[in-house]
């Protein structure tokens, strides 16, 4: 399809799902995702995949595990507290090398917190809350078009990485519409007999054969598990340099350089375009993936023109303590951020940099 | 064309989003970039609902406006809320059939429509909203009315296509005198 389209993001984000090759959604109701079930319950078995309504969030992660091993691709969605829920089974799908492709449109926090928008998973989703050595991927598109474009690809990450993937989205990208056009809809496997040759390590079957797959979380001996975690590790060093992803804008000659993702970048964009305007020369990096989280393009920044580098974020302060890293106390860092499920305004963004500037100078 | 914003509010069964929705159908179909940008909470029938459309030439950055080119409110508490968004010389659009009350503001453009009285009067009183969005699509110009039209042929269809020749009444039928 070359046509634009007007869809509401959690739609456009299954539609994408879909035409990348998902064939099994698993989830359960949550604001703000709860359209992403309701589409994926009429459109999964029009379209030759299978819905599975879970009974918890606990349900949904346990039964993408299962598909998982059986070979099947498989999109499971929820929002933050649901998300906080499937944290042991994030754990176990990255210790047993299962590929999972999660979206958490998240809302604020913490506990049951509110349903506007928030980025307070940035902690979560790049940490996680499972035990162990372990690290996911994550995905932090801005705008309908670049969700639509990484949702397609992720099942095909996921598999490659036989990690599981997470996209975070946030509850204004989920309910806004804005147009888009959709990538051609492609097949990772034929079909159930197809699986083996896309997956050899599935679990279909050892069909007389005398070898059979196994797919484990538990490692009784050290050594075992030691060597495992290392293998984990190796391919996560791999990942991140073959997954990272920012976008810059203006960062050569900017005084003020903000770090943003998801929807705060793009209020930053137009703070930049303000501040521009105003004289102020301004600038932003932008993650697109949050872990690995992109350190190159804060190698590239200059102490003699970079004043001073904003981590914006709708949190108390996450992502701020990467930027610190990334930077090693090269150039100073601040934060404009707001919480509870409130936007900050451009003007109000515009306001507190121009203040923490002239602190700075 | 530059940046136009619009800021539609009303109460949850008057259309609000429809109208909002059609607007954005109707933009991209000229080809020009949009972002349509609903109030989402715990609403209801009866509740406050309102919707942001930003229409423009090129990519929009923030979806989310301070200020609008026009404000259509269409109840007084709506009008009483947001007339402070709309920017100085713009369009403040009342839907004068249940506001009776007068704006405060004496520096914009004020468009009263009739939206309950003429929809009623044409038969179809559920397109009120409609009604509505032919006033600001003709006064601002921010669309062509062919454009809502052929979004509304694309939308409404199935269940929904009898309501298709009411809407494109309601939709012709203000002018501005």
């Amino acid at each position: 399809m070359t046509e634009k389209v007007l869809m509401k993001g959690n739609e456009a984000f299954c539609e994408a799902a879909i035409r990348g090759g998902c064939r099994f959604y698993v989830g359960y109701p949550i604001t703000p995702q709860s359209e992403i079930p309701e589409f994926m319950s009429h459109e999964m078995p029009k379209r030759g995949g299978t819905f599975i309504q879970a009974e918890s969030e606990l349900g949904s992660i346990n039964i993408a595990y299962g598909i998982g091993c059986a070979g099947g691709n498989v999109f499971v969605s929820s929002a933050s507290p649901g998300i906080a829920l499937m944290q042991e089974g994030l754990s176990f799908l990255c210790s047993a090398e299962v590929p999972v492709v999660l979206l958490n449109v998240s809302r604020s926090g913490p506990g049951i917190g509110g349903i506007q928008p928030a980025q307070a998973d940035y902690n979560q989703v790049t940490r996680g809350g499972g035990n162990g050595d372990y690290k996911i991927p994550v995905f932090a598109p801005s705008t309908m078009q670049e969700a639509v474009n990484i949702i397609y690809e992720s099942f095909e990450t996921a598999d490659k990485l036989r990690n599981p993937v997470i996209i975070l989205a946030d509850g204004m990208m989920g309910q806004m519409m804005e147009p888009v056009t959709f990538p051609e809809p492609k097949q990772l496997y034929k079909d159930e007999a197809d699986i083996p040759n896309y997956k050899p390590w599935a679990l279909t079957g050892s069909k007389g054969k005398s070898h059979r797959n196994v797919i484990k979380s538990y490692r009784a001996l050290p050594e075992d598990l030691e060597v495992h975690v290392n293998h984990l590790f190796e391919k996560y060093r791999k990942a991140e340099k073959d997954l990272v992803r920012y976008e810059t804008v203006n960062t050569k000659d900017a005084e003020i350089v903000f770090v943003a993702f998801g929807t705060m970048a793009r209020i930053v964009s137009e703070v930049i375009e303000v501040l521009n305007a105003e004289g102020i020369k301004a600038g932003m990096i932008r993650p697109i993936t949050l872990w690995p989280f992109p350190k190159a393009p804060f190698d590239e920044l200059s102490p003699d023109k970079t004043k001073v580098v904003i981590s914006t974020e709708l949190n108390m302060g996450q992502m701020i303590f990467d930027v610190q890293l990334s930077l090693n106390g090269r150039i100073p860092v601040r934060l404009i951020n707001r919480v509870g499920g409130i936007v900050p305004t451009t003007d109000e963004i515009v306001e507190r940099a121009k203040k923490i500037l002239g602190e700075i100078k | 064309m530059a940046k136009e914003k619009l800021f539609f509010a009303g109460s949850g069964g008057q259309g609000i989003l429809l109208m909002g929705k059609m607007l954005s159908y109707a933009a991209m179909h000229e080809g020009k970039e949009v972002t349509f940008l609903p109030s989402y909470g715990a609403e209801m029938r009866g509740g406050t609902a309102n919707c942001t459309v930003i229409i423009s030439d090129k990519p929009i950055s923030s979806p989310l406006i301070q200020t609008a080119d026009a404000l259509i409110a269409m109840n007084l508490p709506s009008m009483t809320k947001f007339e402070n968004m709309v920017e100085p010389g713009k369009f403040l659009f009342v839907n004068s059939s249940i506001i009776k009350e007068k704006p405060t503001r004496n520096d914009i453009q004020v468009v009263s429509v009739d939206a309950n009285g003429l929809a009623e009067t044409l038969g179809v009183p559920k397109s009120a909203n409609m009604v509505m969005l032919g006033a600001v699509v003709r006064t601002t110009k921010v669309v062509k009315i062919e454009s809502i039209i052929e979004a509304m042929e694309k939308e409404l269809t199935g269940k929904k296509a009898k309501f298709l020749e009411g809407n494109i009444l309601a939709l012709n039928s203000w002018n501005p005198n």
